[in-house]
This record gives structure tokens, C-alpha cells and sequence, in this order.
């Protein structure tokens, strides 16, 4: 209760309705219900107002309902309190918020919920468009360099290596021409010889021969009879014994080059030989510079 | 002495218990706290003053606190629940400050 000076008015709030008896000097003896109990006493005049006596009157104690009651209020109020002040602690700000303040928070959280998952959601797709793009492109990576590697044996770019056979062609009468290698060279073609180099002249026994020149065989190679024998394959003079090294299947090769009338037969007929060595490890290490084209272009 | 010992006893079974406050008082505790606040201090100013009347005391912490939540579930009503439990505490807050005021004269005489 707020109790008021009497000067404040009995409109006030709390103001206090003063019992005459109340304002009679004694009002610092202990309330009336006991006082009537309380053995008669010299009675203290108040020493300095009324404020002694009323401290003097907190003092004493209380029995009466409404005494009570005012206990049990201001245990209420500390009740109260305290708990008021530890749910603020506890559970922060919102729980104080007031309905509206909250559905606006609430609101608010939810537009930045919305902006947060389609941010996520473009990021995502990016980051998809990035990992198949970068996927994709890596494969067509690897694919263009097979095909380059794959091409590059077919056009003599690349160095070869792989199961053949080796045929050594020997003109001891000079009489090997440019069609006789080139004979023999279609034969090879035609029994699936996927890679073929020339070489010559071959040392009799050996592989090594100095000085020799080794031409890689593709299709735009010529064949052309040299001026003092031997024969020019792409330019370069090639001397007999000649060599043929082919990677393809080496079965195939040698059975294809001695048939009947085959490219055997035809060096025999001028008086060379034709050795045919089959090998599982032939290496066709000539390589070819390439031209690009100046006219063709890829069609697509 | 008894009053200040049973403020002090709800303050420690508040701690103790920690009990949660139902979803529906919890705009109006505070509030009625802070009215009863307003009562207590008028009630010690009263006191000091000599005109302390325990009924009249009792009355209007009930009353302030009734009328405080009232006030406040009406704004909530209106839909200015927020500004009117503002303007509660506000008014609420001059009054403690002039009975703080008041009490304070009375004990230092200054």
C-alpha cells in the first residue's frame, strides 16, 4: 500500500484513512488487539516524532489476520519477483517480447528463413554446374587425349609399340624397285597392319645398322625408285636390306605375306629374300612431323 | 521485521523452486510486480510517516496489482498492450521515486 501524507488528500491511491484512535499520541504502543493484553506500562513519550515510534511499531510483533496477509503479499511480491527476474535471465529477451513484437520477429526470421534457402538453393545449383561442368570437361579431356594418342599412331606422330613381325627384304641383284616395297607394303595394309616403319640398310644380323634412315610408313608415304638404286620413301634414300617393322597381328602378317603370288613370292622373283621374324614386343620409333592442313577444316 | 523476513523467504523460495510462469501471466508479471513495488515503498513511506494502516495496505497491493494487470490486458486487448504495460511502468516508476524520495527525507532528513 502506498500510504500518503494527509496533505496528498484521501483521492490518492493508498491513501491512508487514519483512525482518530490512531492519531491519538499513544499510536507508538503496540497495535490495539494486544495492546489491551499488555500489562500497563509507563508509556514513551516519542522521542523525535513519529519516526521512532514507528520503527519501534515494526518491531514489534504481529499476530493479527491482516498482519498476515501482508506477510503473505510481500512473500508473494518476492515470489514473484524473483521468479520474473530469473525467467528474464533464463530464457533472454523473446519471452518478455510482447504477441506483437514476436510476430514481427517471427516474421522477419522467416523472410530471412526464405532469402537464406534460395540463396542456398542458387549456390547449390552452381556448385553443380560447376562439379559436372568441371566432370564433363575432364572426361573430354581424357577422351580428346586418347583420340590423340590413338591418332597419333595412325598418323605417325607417336611412337608405337605392340605385337608384329619384322620383314627384312634383301636385294643382293639390285633388283628391289619402289612397287616391290610398296607391293609388299599394301599386303601389309591389307593383313591389318596398324603401325609399319622402313628402314634400311639393316645389318645382315643385326638390328643396329649406323647411319641407317628409318622412315615411318603412314598413308601419304611415296615410294620412289632412287637414281643409283635404293629406293626414296618420303624423301629419304633408303638402301637394301630393307626392313619393315609392323605392329598388328603377327599370324595374320606373315601368313598374308606368304601366300602364293604375295609379296614373298614377288621379292623371290628378283632374286632377294624376304625374312619374316615374328615378335611380340615391335617397336615402330619413327615418327613423322605433322603439317596442319591449310585448306581442310573439321566439318561438323 | 516480519514483512521484510517474509519478503526475504519469497525471494528464496522463488530461487529454490524455480518455478516456470504460465505462458498467459507472463505480460502481466512483471507489471504487477512493479505495482506492488509501488505499494510496498508507499507502504514504508506510510510507515515512516507514522499513518501506516495494514487493511489499507493490503487493499491497495491487491488493487495495484489487479489494476495494473487490468490495464495492461486491455491495451493487449487494443492492441497497445505494449505501449500502455510501457506507460503502466512509467507511471508506476514516478510514483516509487517519490515515495523513495519522501522516505529518504524522512530517514536522513535531507
Amino acid at each position: 500500500m502506498s500510504a500518503r501524507r494527509s496533505s496528498d488528500g484521501p483521492a490518492e491511491t493508498g491513501a491512508v484513512v487514519r483512525s482518530e484512535q490512531e492519531q491519538r499520541p499513544d499510536q507508538d504502543l503496540p497495535d490495539r488487539d494486544l495492546r489491551d493484553q499488555d500489562p500497563p506500562g509507563p508509556v514513551t513519550p516519542p522521542v523525535d516524532g513519529v519516526g521512532t515510534g514507528s520503527w519501534r511499531r515494526l518491531l514489534r510483533p504481529r499476530l493479527r489476520r491482516v498482519e498476515v496477509a501482508v506477510a503473505v503479499l510481500l512473500a508473494v511480491l518476492g515470489f514473484a519477483a524473483a521468479i520474473q527476474v530469473r525467467s528474464t535471465q533464463e530464457v533472454g529477451p523473446l519471452a518478455a517480447a510482447r504477441q506483437e513484437d514476436l510476430v514481427q520477429i517471427l516474421d522477419e526470421l522467416q523472410n530471412r528463413d526464405d532469402r537464406l534457402r534460395s540463396e542456398i538453393a542458387t549456390l547449390e545449383q552452381t556448385r553443380r554446374e560447376i562439379t559436372t561442368g568441371s566432370d564433363r570437361s575432364a572426361v573430354a579431356l581424357e577422351e580428346a587425349r586418347r583420340r590423340t594418342q590413338l591418332l597419333g599412331v595412325l598418323a605417325g606422330t607417336v611412337p608405337a609399340r605392340g605385337p608384329g613381325v619384322r620383314v627384312t627384304i634383301s636385294d643382293p641383284e639390285n633388283r628391289m624397285t619402289a612397287d616391290v616395297l610398296l607391293n609388299a607394303l599394301e599386303e601389309l595394309r591389307a593383313a591389318g597392319a596398324e603401325a609399319v616403319q622402313l628402314e634400311g640398310p639393316v645389318e645382315p644380323g643385326g638390328d643396329t645398322a649406323p647411319g641407317r634412315d628409318r622412315v615411318r610408313v603412314v598413308a601419304s608415304t611415296s615410294f620412289v625408285d632412287g637414281d643409283q638404286g635404293g629406293v626414296e620413301v618420303d624423301g629419304k634414300l633408303l638402301q637394301a636390306p630393307y626392313r619393315f617393322s609392323v605392329i598388328g597381328d603377327p599370324d595374320t602378317i606373315a601368313t598374308a605375306l606368304g601366300i602364293p603370288g604375295g609379296a614373298v613370292a614377288d621379292v623371290e622373283q628378283r632374286g632377294g629374300r624376304a625374312g619374316i621374324e615374328r615378335s611380340d614386343d615391335v617397336l615402330v620409333g619413327a615418327l613423322r612431323t605433322l603439317d596442319a592442313p591449310r585448306y581442310a577444316r573439321p566439318a561438323e | 521485521m516480519i514483512p521484510a523476513l517474509a519478503l526475504m523467504a519469497g525471494v528464496v523460495l522463488g530461487l529454490v523452486f524455480e518455478p516456470t510462469v504460465p505462458a498467459g501471466l507472463q505480460p502481466y508479471l512483471p507489471i504487477a510486480v512493479v505495482a506492488a513495488l509501488d505499494a510496498v515503498f508507499g507502504a514504508i513511506r506510510a510507515h515512516l510517516e507514522g499513518i501506516f494502516d495494514d487493511r489499507v495496505f493490503v487493499v491497495s497491493f491487491v488493487s495495484n496489482v489487479l489494476v495494473a494487470a487490468l490495464v495492461v490486458f486491455l491495451g493487449d486487448q487494443l492492441g497497445v498492450g505494449g505501449q500502455l504495460s510501457t506507460g503502466v511502468v512509467v507511471v508506476l516508476g514516478i510514483r516509487i521515486f517519490s515515495n523513495a524520495a519522501a522516505i529518504r527525507r524522512r530517514v536522513f532528513r535531507a
